[in-house]
């Protein structure tokens, strides 16, 4: 008994002993090795360079480690070219050059500016030049190094780009780096990405405080590799692994919640379109008893008016959807107050015949544009402060167009209510949208007003117009597309009540949206159609209709 | 005995009657028995084309039932005309059998093509062709009832009801240019080999088809012209003129909207499945709301509410229509927009009507001259 107590520490003192003796050899041998290293730095750099140019790609790959390490300022635009295929080697003297294509030249400038011996090179084909070849294995290894590189790029978004990169497929080297960059960076986005980097290395390679606290910071993010990470977790104990599933929970709730408002702000923005299209057409329905066909060809003239505007501005797409919104207004009302006079004015009190013969305009309005713009479909340039999304957080992303049309909708929309509500027009339009007779026997002039409304309303679907041409391109068969999706609007909002037609077209465009995941965009429409047609049985004159004196025929 | 009684008043009936027999019977001689070289020769090309026209007079008809007797202002028809198309195409599509590109017996090419293992339910049958004739009329029939019922029984009426039969056509397309239901996607049904055993492209079929549909129309229009001077006519043009008051009476406005649609629905369904053999292809084009609008002004430019009008107005612009896409291609869409305008603004009643107004005038001129001869 007394023997075995003794021999064990004594086999203890042993390996421990073997254990220093080891690492001390292991150090001694690596510090020699650095040594060796530091001697050499110079020429093994210049090898490194030489040996991108040869066959073997272990040799290369090293070779960029070595560059990367000792020259990270000329390794960047280097490792970039290799990476795009645009780094050759002379084959006579094996110099490296960076090749930009011209229309029909070849341009190899040296890799290195000080190296006076060497002159940008033009000719018209590639002889005598070699490209830099790399395979799969290197080009993941170049970008994991230059995203390393990137991270003391000056430009933020290009630094946090270069985490997000490393979060793709993170390593132990990696958080060394991470560790002392951390502390000066001054983005909080990339402060935090660089903390989600640093808790997934951790969770593969720290001790189980470590690997605790990284759960928790992990859970915080909603990082698809963070997320990876935690799947792929295998916990020591049975605790952290109960704190890793939550951890999972935890995002996946996050995630779905933020999914849900991105399907919902998908959805408010197809509705803002939707509404924005139907509101003209509310006017003239609800107000006049006109159905007009055309309505959808007021849009594209409106989304023409655009097009055109810009090819008149093209220096200037910024302000050229600020030009157009007026402009389609008027284009787009005069055209409307024009029908209104040729056509309308003498089938008031006649719906159906209205319909007929404003389809009749449509027609010709679509065939005069296809005979000045021809019937290719043209685009209009989105300008700069329009492109873009605004990054909430790592899933909820929303792109400013949409943002701006949605936004675009609510003030055509307030600008409209109070014309209706405040202006003189307003109260004539409902004069006589409630009771024709009487308002003309007070001294409303009742064609002028018509005229007016309905040049209105066109003018709105001028408006409606601008809005498409940024969304899609602006072609004659612009209108077809929305007319039908416009009058399920109105019908489903209730004729003649603007506030329904807002409401209509939003729910309308949230429900199409949560349908299409689940069903497809073609099978979501259909559905929505069926609806609406199943909604009509129900609820014969839409979800507000007019009550009183007025919804009497 | 009935046909009598129905004919007495409608000389204009009997006159395209008339007609028709003279061409069901002059253009078999003048397309089989005539040498080409004759200037009376007719073409092959011409016959397709002119049943084409007579199916499409058919359509014409039964929209002009609904809309000029029942005031519905539908702009879906072509959807019934379109669903007996694709009707017909499906037993088409069965008679191809082990001709088609895959060589598959029983799945048509585009199933094949989509790798499907075995039939749709909903196309077993169509090799027969009783059961296709049967289904003609009842696939339009059953939506028209359903739809109908749906719509009536709520009183949806006017705008509202034109906007949800466009509604309907629209998903109809939708739905068919879908893959996944099983009807051609895309590419609708086409490639057809025989009808009944006979070859579709010999010149002895086409005539077959020709006359079918120079009968179907006859038909199409003497069952009209009965139920439009039936008691069922006569209350649906009351129905049509003043809705309420009609109600108000005692009649039951939704069963007489709903079995005149449906009639009329079923006849719009023969209409294609004629249509289809002849042109060859079925596709969901023609679910397109833009073709039922069109009907519509053929209606309108024949003049509504007189059945033979619808006739003459689907000839008229279904002639002009492949006349201009062919001289004068740019210039269709403004003559048909103008059309649209034109007759709605100065011929409410249509080219009918400009006939019978000006008959009227001179009955009238007829009338004054007797009155001042006998006083003279």
């Amino acid at each position: 008994m007394s023997v075995s107590a003794l021999t064990i520490p004594v086999k203890k003192t042993f390996s421990l002993l073997l254990f220093f003796f080891m690492s001390f050899f292991v150090l001694m041998s690596a510090a020699q090795q650095t040594l060796a290293s530091e001697v050499s730095a110079e020429d093994s750099l210049a090898d490194a360079w030489n040996a991108l140019s040869k066959k073997n790609y272990t040799k290369k790959a090293k070779a960029i480690e070595v560059i990367t390490q000792q020259n990270p300022s000329e390794a960047r635009p280097a490792l970039k070219a290799m990476l795009e295929g645009q780094l050759y080697y002379a084959k006579r003297g094996k110099a490296l050059y960076f090749l930009k294509e011209t229309d029909n030249s070849y341009v190899f400038t040296p890799l290195f500016d000080a190296d006076s011996a060497l002159e940008p090179i033009v000719q018209e084909n590639r002889r005598g030049f070699r490209k830099v070849k790399v395979n799969n294995r290197l080009r993941s290894m170049i970008r994991q190094f230059l995203a390393v590189l990137q991270l003391t790029h000056e430009d933020a978004n290009i630094r946090l780009s270069a985490v997000q990169e490393l979060l793709k497929n993170p390593d132990a080297d990696a958080a060394g780096l991470m560790e002392n960059t951390v502390e000066k960076e001054t983005d909080d986005r990339v402060v935090a990405a660089m903390r989600t980097l640093l808790a997934v290395i951790q969770l593969e390679n720290g001790d189980e405080a470590a690997q605790q606290s990284a759960i928790n910071t992990l859970a915080d993010s909603l990082n698809t590799s963070a997320m990876n990470a935690l799947m792929a977790y295998e916990a020591p104990t049975k605790a952290l692994q109960n704190k890793a599933e939550s951890a999972i929970q935890k995002i996946n709730d996050k995630r779905d919640l933020y999914n849900k408002m991105e399907t919902i702000f998908f959805g408010l923005s197809l509705g803002s379109v939707l509404a924005l299209s139907a509101i003209g057409l509310a006017i003239t329905f609800g107000v006049m008893g006109v159905i007009n066909m055309a309505h959808g060809e007021l849009m594209m003239i409106g989304a023409y008016t655009t097009y055109v505007i810009q090819l008149l501005m093209p220096d200037n797409i910024a302000m050229s959807i600020l030009v157009a919104i007026p402009a389609a207004f008027i284009v787009s009302g005069l055209v409307g107050i024009a029908i209104e006079r040729g056509v309308i004015r003498h089938l008031y009190g006649r719906p159906l015949e209205t319909l007929l013969a404003t389809f009749g305009v449509s027609l010709v309005l679509q065939q005069t544009v296809r005979s000045i713009f021809s019937p290719l479909n043209r685009s209009v340039e989105t300008p700069e402060w329009m492109s873009g999304a605004w990054q909430i957080n790592e899933v909820l992303a929303l792109t400013w167009n949409r943002l701006y049309i949605i936004f675009f909708c609510l003030a055509v929309f307030a600008a409209l209510i109070a014309v209706m509500k405040k202006t003189s027009l307003g109260l004539q339009v409902r004069a006589v949208s409630q009771n024709r007779t009487m308002a003309r026997a007070m001294g409303v002039r009742s064609k002028w007003v018509d005229a007016l409304t309905f040049g209105l309303g066109s003018g709105i679907a001028g408006l409606a117009g601008v809005a498409l041409s940024l969304l899609t391109n602006v072609g004659p068969n612009l209108g077809q597309a929305y007319i039908i999706d416009s009058f399920m609007v109105v019908v489903f909002g209730g004729v003649g009540n603007l506030w329904g037609t807002l409401i209509a077209g939003m729910s309308l465009g949230v429900i199409n949206k949560l349908l299409e995941p689940w069903a497809g965009a073609v099978l979501a429409k259909i559905l929505v159609l069926i609806f609406i047609i199943l909604f009509i049985q129900k609820r014969p004159k839409g979800l507000f209709p007019q009550r009183g004196r007025a919804a009497e025929d | 005995m009935l046909l009598m009684k129905v004919l007495k008043n409608d000389k204009p009936g009997i006159w395209l009657l008339g007609i028709l027999l003279v061409i069901s019977i002059a253009v078999p001689i003048l397309n089989l028995l005539v040498p080409e070289s004759s200037p009376f020769h007719i073409s092959t090309y011409t016959v397709t084309l002119l049943g084409k026209y007579l199916t499409y007079a058919l359509l014409a008809v039964s929209a002009d039932l609904v809309w000029g007797y029942l005031g519905i202002l539908t702009l879906g028809h072509a959807a019934f005309f379109a669903l007996g198309g694709y009707v017909m195409g499906m037993y088409l599509m069965r008679q191809i059998g082990e001709r088609g590109v895959y060589g598959d017996p029983l799945l048509p090419d585009f199933m094949v093509f989509l790798s499907w293992q075995e039939l749709p339910w909903f196309w077993q049958g169509f090799d027969q062709f009783w059961f296709a004739a049967l289904m003609i009329m009842l696939v339009p029939g059953i939506l028209a009832y359903v739809f109908g019922y749906l719509a009536f029984r709520s009183r949806v009426t006017g705008v509202y009801l034109s906007i949800i039969t466009q509604a309907l056509t629209y998903a109809l397309m939708l739905a068919f240019f879908r893959n996944e239901m099983g009807f051609g996607g895309n590419n609708g049904l086409t490639d057809f080999k025989d009808i009944l055993g006979f070859d579709l492209r010999a010149d002895s079929t086409r005539i077959a088809l020709f006359l079918a549909s120079a009968v179907a129309l006859a038909i199409g229009y003497v069952l009209s012209r009965i139920i439009v001077s039936s008691r069922l006519g006569l209350a649906s043009v009351a129905i049509r003129d003043a809705e309420s008051r009609s109600r108000f009476i005692g009649y039951r406005v939704e069963n007489i909207k709903l079995w005149v649609f449906v009639f009329s629905a079923m006849m719009a369904g023969v209409a294609g499945a004629l249509y289809v053999p002849q042109v060859g292809i079925i596709n969901p084009g023609e679910f397109s709301p833009l073709n039922s609008i069109e009907l519509i002004i053929w209606v309108a430019i024949g003049g509504r509410g007189t059945l033979y009008g619808a006739v003459i107005g689907a000839l008229l612009v279904n002639y002009s229509k492949t006349y201009f896409t062919a001289a004068l291609p740019e210039i269709w869409l403004y003559a048909l927009g103008a059309m649209f305008i034109l007759v709605t603004l100065y011929l409410p009643k249509g080219i009918v009507g400009l006939q019978l107004q000006s008959l009227r005038n001179l009955r009238i001129v007829r009338m004054v001259r007797k009155i001042r001869g006998a006083k003279v």
